[in-house]
């Protein structure tokens, strides 16, 4: 039984290869819109997870602060829930990063009078809390404080990563979908060539008593493998565009083996139930 | 065995095919459906075939019956009920035994059965020599007798033959007549659709069921005593 629904199925490979090649291929165009979405969402995800836990608030203080003033605003911030560690950084201490992290200016700094940085308190949150909307709340209630001159943090960039994210989703959810109905309308025609190749074949299986099941056997097999083909084809696609851009524009990190495993496994789900729906629509149930 | 009980059938563009149809083909009889062209033959054995569901009425076919039938249990039915055509509806690009053990296949035969019933099989019908012939390779009668092997692949109850002849010279139509004469003595109940009058009238030992614009005007048949009938031929 299974013998003959696996030759009955290459044997309609082999009729219409060109078919089955464009079948494969649209499913495997639509799979890899997604499997470049997922690709980056996946590598997006991971930078924010690194980018929240260097999330802080930097609250920079006037320099007329007394060394009291200065203890009891510490205190102060390091009992909010949100928060998790306060250091502080002096003028001294500034003056000596900046000249350490931006070394073509270390002779203008020498050079000045008087140190024109301010004294910093910096902020580290809770992991719970490192979510744009709480950030920006410890952000606003430091502010309040005297002597906090003003208060930075990344929320502007933090804020563009969430919606590029949001809006890369939005496009290839349409372009997949898209190539997802294009892939079924091709799978649709295969299918109804195929069973316009074995007509014959079919009025006789029904003669004779064969069962609906086995009838629709080869055809959603062939579904199967043509999606499966094509699900193939996109983790192709995927891993060379994956190849190509890692390392040279930025540094990628590759799916994880289920999303990749299930991308391809899509492909097979896709190719067996758009066979299905075509086989409804074409095969002639009565008789 | 196979039962019409009042059968109407309507096609949308043509009309009424089948006006109130009733006769009971009994178990191994032998039975001849008579009628000019368009009289209402092949679609009371495309009825009985369950291709096609009556309109008004009900056909009972070897225990199942046009009213409940389902669509899963077709296939069953299929299997006891063979069935030959005029055109004998071979698969071209198949030999005369890759033709039956396609029958087989589809129908979940073993492998390892599907050899030795084929060659039995062309055996009975008189064609062993020819298992490797293509139907192109083969006689019409030739290949009326593959069609009649491929019917009787599931052992059926009833053979529906819709004029199996009608494409035939006389010595070919002679000898697949003798054919289903023997498929008949070995109990298998046959159905003939035929205009042939002269035939009919040559055995006048079996049973005539005449059909004139989808009626029947004429069931030699009628009158006999059911359990009687049952156990003859
Ligand atoms: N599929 C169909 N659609 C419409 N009309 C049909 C169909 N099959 C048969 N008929 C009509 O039913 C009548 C009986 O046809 P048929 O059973 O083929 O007669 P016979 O086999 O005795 O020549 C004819 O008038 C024919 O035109
Ligand atoms: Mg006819």
């Amino acid at each position: 039984m299974a013998r003959h629904s696996i030759r009955e199925a290459i044997g309609a490979l082999r009729r219409a290869p060109g078919l089955a090649i464009l079948s494969a291929v649209s499913i495997g165009l639509s799979l890899f819109v997604l499997g470049t979405f997922g690709l980056v969402a996946y590598n997006v995800e991971l930078t924010l997870q690194s980018v929240e836990q260097r999330v802080e608030v930097v609250a920079y203080l006037r320099d007329d602060i007394s060394a009291a003033q200065l203890e009891a605003l510490q205190n102060d911030i390091r009992s909010f829930a949100e928060v998790e560690a306060v250091t502080h950084v002096s003028k001294f201490e500034a003056m000596r990063n900046a000249m350490q992290q931006l070394e073509e200016f270390r002779e203008v700094f020498s050079d000045l009078e008087v140190n024109p940085l301010p004294a910093s308190i910096e902020v580290q949150l809770k992991p719970d809390y490192r979510a744009p909307e709480s950030v920006a709340r410890v952000a606003e209630l430091i502010a309040f404080y005297p002597f906090v001159e003003d208060v930075r943090y990344g929320r502007e960039w933090v804020d563009k990563i969430y919606q590029l994210r949001r809006l890369g989703g939005a496009v290839a959810v349409i372009l997949g979908l898209a190539f997802a109905v294009v892939a079924i309308l091709i799978i649709g025609t295969t299918v109804r060539m195929a069973v316009m190749a074995r007509r014959e074949e079919i009025i006789i299986m029904r003669l004779v008593g064969a069962t609906d099941g086995f009838i629709r056997r080869p055809f959603l097999l062939e579904g199967l493998v043509t999606g499966l083909a094509g699900g193939l084809l996109a983790f192709l696609l995927t891993y060379g565009a994956f190849w190509l851009v890692d390392g040279s524009l930025i540094d990628l990190q590759w799916l994880p083996p289920g999303w990749a495993a299930g991308g391809a496994l899509a492909g097979g789900l896709l190719g067996l139930l758009a066979s299905g729906a075509a086989l409804r629509r074409h095969l002639i149930l009565q008789e | 065995m196979i039962k019409l009980i009042g059968v109407y059938k309507e096609y949308p563009r043509s009309g009424l095919a089948l006006k109130n149809v009733s006769f009971h083909l009994r178990k191994g009889e032998f039975a001849f459906l008579t009628g000019p062209s368009g009289a209402g033959k092949s679609t009371i054995l495309r009825l009985i075939h369950m291709a096609e569901r009556p309109t008004e009425g009900e056909v009972r076919v070897s225990g199942f019956s046009s009213a409940h039938l389902r669509r899963r249990e077709v296939p069953r039915l299929r299997r006891r009920v063979g069935m030959v055509f005029q055109s004998f509806r071979l698969l071209r690009d198949r030999t005369a035994a890759e033709n039956l053990a396609f029958a087989l296949e589809v129908t979940g035969a073993r492998q390892n059965e599907i050899k030795a019933k084929v060659q039995r099989l062309l055996a009975q019908v008189g064609l062993a020599a020819k298992a490797g012939a293509f139907p192109d390779e083969l006689s019409g009668g030739e290949q009326q007798r593959v069609a009649m092997a491929r019917a009787l692949i599931h052992d059926p109850v009833v053979l529906l033959a819709d004029e199996p002849m009608g494409n035939l010279d006389e010595r070919a139509a002679r000898g697949i007549f003798e054919l289903t004469r023997d498929i008949n003595s070995s109990g298998t109940a046959v159905l003939m659709a035929t205009h042939d009058l002269d035939l009919v009238r040559h055995f006048p030992q079996y049973r005539v069921i005449e059909l004139a614009e989808g009626a029947v005007v004429y069931d030699s048949g009628i009158g006999e005593d059911a359990s009687e009938a049952d156990g003859a031929s």
